[in-house]
């Protein structure tokens, strides 16, 4: 049989990656993740855990009832200097920034001048800094475009960051027994706080569609800290394989996958990402493309599948309609062990984007009938205090 | 176990007259992880040897299991259908994936024992 391991992103189609050959980065957590029984493998230039031994179902369920732990170190942090950076950064991103109040976080996107998503990104107005939490992928060109946009000096990438991500319904009252006063955060909130002594930058957010805190921390306390929370009886340590299942299942997208630089925000479904003020005045590389699209609908929409029977369908499956006709594509497509079952997301032809509209998915030269559902599959239950 | 025969790609099979059992190993097992759907073949096709014979879908990826010999598919696993992690729990034993009566037994004896398909797992480790 062909074993694919790892197969989780840019690196999908790997054979048993030997992942040292790879020239591959350790995170802060490495000795930690091999210590509790981690199966690394290769995702954007990282060695990560794709599951550990309780394997990613368990991951997956174990997130929704109770907690998890993941290391998402490999994210970038970037802090924005400057007089004024959310003028500065509104000129890059579509994102309403004039009135993102200090300790508040705001997702959006980096766009280029023909509308297309250079990168998702958490922009957070903290009280000593401005920061962007940037993904791991094209994180080089993304600090390239930064620094060309903002000027050299005005942007600072911290190498000396590790990331935590601490997600599900129990994830608030385990931090509060480190931090009291993570409990009165509200959703997508930044505050500072010391964990077990180290200091800990804590906002209220995540990628799983769950309450939970993503916690940045010096990389030298970043263990210690881990194995304190894991310490906790609610928490399990859950890796990238957990984090993808979980996410898809949110109907969140996951970038150079779902999301791309020949994709718009309109195509996307993500102008719930423009305030008002914004969508008017626009301002931002392709605003004149998004609006135009605005006003005349996108050719194409992104949209989730129900897959019927049993069998998952994959990234770059062809999505066709009744007649046989190619109208779409998937980008991300799996086992959904919450909806229990296969569950998918892609772009289809605008006609075939209402819910409920029935198409036929190619896998392995035959067709499976899916349908048309909005996202997410799976509530979110972020925090709404 | 004993008794099992197994491919560089990690099936095992087991012969019984001229009919072989057909699974994957456990470490093909652990590697794919969580095991979520798992095609058969129809009944009554034949297949030669390196044809792909089922195909597993793990939470990770899709993997093709390949026929170890050449022969004909008398009998498939059924309960696999609705409990797919049976090849997680018992890879070979009630997580058998088919029964193929082989077009040449005496080929069985092409396959690596026990030893060989060890030493084999010790240059992926």
């Amino acid at each position: 049989m062909s074993i694919t391991v790892g197969g989780m992103g840019e690196d999908r189609p790997g054979v048993i990656v030997t992942a040292k050959a790879k020239g591959l980065l350790r995170t802060p957590l490495y000795e930690l993740h091999l210590k509790v029984g981690g199966k690394m493998t290769a995702f954007a230039g990282f060695e990560l855990p794709v599951q550990y031994k309780t394997g990613i179902l368990v991951e997956h369920r174990h997130t929704r009832d109770a907690a998890s732990l993941f290391d998402v170190s490999h994210l970038g942090q970037v802090i924005v200097h400057g007089d004024d950076p959310a003028h500065a950064l509104e000129r890059l991103v579509p994102g309403d920034l004039l009135t993102l109040a200090e300790g508040r976080m705001r997702y959006t996107l980096l766009t280029n001048t023909a509308a297309g998503i250079l990168d998702d990104l958490m922009v957070i107005h903290g009280r000593e800094y401005w920061q962007l939490i940037i993904n791991a992928g094209p994180k080089v060109s993304i600090l390239a475009h930064l620094r060309a946009h903002l000027g050299p000096d005005k942007v600072t990438y911290l190498e000396d960051r590790a990331l935590l991500a601490l997600q599900g319904p129990s994830a608030a009252s385990v931090l509060a027994r480190f931090a009291k006063g993570c409990l009165r955060m509200p959703y997508l909130s930044a505050e500072t706080f010391s964990i077990n002594g180290a200091d800990a930058f804590v906002t209220r957010s995540g990628y799983t569609g769950e309450d939970g805190f993503e916690i940045s921390l010096a990389q030298d306390q970043a263990e210690r800290v881990a194995e304190a929370l894991l310490a906790e009886p609610e928490v399990f340590p859950a890796g990238l394989g957990a984090r993808d299942s979980l996410r898809l299942e949110a109907g969140l997208c996951l970038y150079g996958h779902d999301l791309d630089v020949k994709t718009t925000m309109v195509e996307a479904g993500l102008t719930w990402t423009l305030s008002k003020r914004r969508r008017a005045e626009g301002g931002y590389p392709g605003s004149d493309i998004v609006k135009h699209e605005l006003a005349t609908g996108a050719a194409r929409r992104r949209v989730g599948f129900r897959p019927s029977g049993r069998a998952p369908v994959r990234e770059g499956a062809e999505v066709r309609s009744v007649k046989g006709r190619k109208i779409g594509i998937v980008t991300s497509g799996g086992f959904g062990p919450t909806v229990e079952g296969p569950v998918a997301m892609g772009y289809v032809e605008k006609p075939f984007a209402a819910e409920g509209t029935e198409v036929k998915i190619l896998l392995r030269g035959r067709f499976i009938a899916a349908r048309v559902t909005k996202l997410p599959f799976v509530a979110t239950r972020y925090y709404k205090g | 176990m004993s008794g099992l025969r197994y491919t560089k790609d990690h099936e095992w099979a087991r012969l019984d007259g001229e009919v072989a059992t057909v699974g994957i190993t456990d470490y093909a097992q652990e590697q794919l992880g969580d095991i979520v759907f798992i095609e058969l073949p129809t009944l009554g096709k034949t297949i030669h040897q390196g044809e792909e014979a089922a195909v597993i879908e793990s939470v990770k990826a899709a993997s093709e299991v390949y026929a170890p010999l050449a022969g004909e598919i008398v009998e498939i696993n059924e309960k696999l259908q609705s409990e797919p992690a049976l090849v997680n729990a018992d890879p070979t034993g009630k997580g058998w994936f088919l029964k193929l009566k082989l077009t040449d037994p005496s080929a069985y004896d092409s396959l690596m024992d026990e030893a060989s398909y060890r030493a084999h797992l010790k240059e992926y480790a």
